[in-house]
């Protein structure tokens, strides 16, 4: 299979590269091409022009800014799994990262397309909601911010207009704090068949600040806000996560696919959940 | 669609030639270079018969543009033999130890395999597993897989390779 025809750009700053998206109407970014080139190969995509994101470095690297981590969109899961910052500061990032596809997708998969591509299946949404992370955008002529819960409009639907992109996401760091990302695949390599992501603190024996979100258990990404709710001022016993759980099936509507019907994925959802809080709870 | 020039370094020589920007890397390779011994499987990314290492690092050459490896270190299966023309120590493990049946993933195995050794030169049985999660064969039950990259990481570190009692 060879994807149709596009004519090529490889432009060596962010701005041109944001031009030269607005200009071809029909064009796609190209960051690791991961999900584009097989979706071109199906032709379940076909862009007129690929404007390649790999010639501008700047769009590479991991760094600390005051408080919060900066991740350029270029950087590939393999180096999230290799940064001694991300292992450091935000853990979850590795846990999720090191469950995504195989090594070689790895070398090559990035965070930025990841998150930007909008799809429901993809791993890196869910958690980056689950931080309260914020992307950073830019435009031909503008910049801006989009936070994370805010961006994910419907399955491949983000709030990104035409010419723009994703070029970094900034996570504030966590302090001391528990997580977990807890994924159901089939096999390895593959998209969740239902994943949560949990973050809380602990203070007093009580659960004080608490985010979860889902993966692959509705068109988006998933922020389960009653779900946290149920959990944050109690011990997170078996009542408080049956409850966290039971608010967290509430908001899922998996797609009847071959990983599993609605009925199967919201019942298994749910479980994974719960590992989740557990897992993170035994980590706060 | 006007072509582009694509120059590459592959097995450490120059090689060069113009294709259109949809040419895959692994066409590249089998119909430009007339280097076949990098296989196309799935051509979907699950397969990883078409890995090739590129600047250090193990790629599914079938999901990849020719333009985008531009300037690019290339190793293929051609060029992992050693200098002399001897089978290196990889290739001599899949020997030994009945790597393979068919053949086909092999390429990609050992390709993939050279990568995952630089990088932990002394890898468990599991270590070995979670590494070669990219390709997959059909016919070994990796049993022979695993043990082929464990006898060519002990003749890598000088040592002979002892089988684990099974």
């Amino acid at each position: 299979m060879i994807p149709g025809s596009f004519e090529y750009y490889r432009p060596k700053t962010v701005v041109e590269a944001a031009k030269l998206l607005k200009k071809h109407k029909e064009a796609r970014p190209l960051a690791g091409g991961h999900s584009l080139l097989p979706m071109m190969k199906l032709r379940m995509a076909a862009p007129t022009a690929l404007i390649d994101l790999g010639g501008i470095a700047a769009l590479r690297g991991i760094k600390k800014v005051g408080s919060k981590i900066v991740i350029g969109a270029m950087t590939t899961q393999h180096d999230l799994l290799a940064s001694a910052l991300v292992q450091k500061n935000l853990p979850i990032l590795h846990e999720t990262a090191i469950l995504i596809a195989d090594p070689q997708v790895r070398y090559v998969g990035t965070v930025g397309g990841n998150v930007a591509n909008g799809d429901p299946g993809n791993d890196m949404p869910a958690v980056m909601m689950v931080l309260d992370a914020t992307y950073q955008i830019a435009g031909p002529t503008a910049k801006r911010t989009v936070k994370a819960r805010a961006f994910y409009k419907g399955s491949y639907a983000t709030a990104l207009k035409a010419g723009e992109i994703v070029t970094a996401i900034e996570i504030p760091t966590q302090g001391k704090h528990g997580y977990a990302y807890e994924k159901l695949k089939r096999k390895i390599g593959d998209y969740a068949t239902a994943a949560a992501a949990v973050i809380l603190t602990v203070r007093g024996g009580k659960i004080a600040s608490c985010a979860v979100t889902l993966t692959n258990l509705g068109p988006t990404a998933l922020l389960a806000e009653d779900a946290a709710k149920a959990l944050i001022g109690t011990s997170g016993d078996e009542k408080a996560i049956d409850a966290a759980v039971a608010a967290a099936r509430k908001i899922m509507s998996p797609a009847n696919d071959t990983r599993g019907t609605p009925q199967y994925r919201t019942s298994v959802g749910g479980i994974y959940v719960a590992r989740a809080i557990k897992a993170a709870l035994a980590r706060a | 669609m006007s072509k582009i020039h694509v120059k590459l370094k592959v097995n450490g020589q120059d090689v060069e030639g113009l294709c259109e920007p949809r040419t895959l890397l692994v066409h590249f390779i089998r119909e430009n270079l007339q280097l076949t011994g990098t296989h196309i499987g799935c051509e979907t990314t699950h397969c990883g018969a078409c890995t090739v290492d590129l600047n250090g690092k193990s790629v599914k050459s079938c999901t990849m543009l020719a333009v985008q490896a531009q300037g690019g270190d290339v190793l293929t299966v051609e060029g992992m033999a050693n200098a002399d023309g001897t089978m290196s120590a990889l290739q001599e493990g899949f020997k030994q130890m009945h790597g393979l049946q068919c053949g086909y993933c092999t390429p990609g195995m050992i390709v993939r395999a050279h990568r995952l050794l630089k990088e932990n030169p002394n890898p468990s049985d599991e270590e070995i597993r979670f590494g070669i999660a990219g390709n997959l064969c059909r016919c070994t039950g990796y049993q022979n897989i695993v043990k082929s990259i464990q006898h060519a990481a002990a003749k890598l570190r000088g040592e002979e390779y002892l089988e684990a009692a099974q």
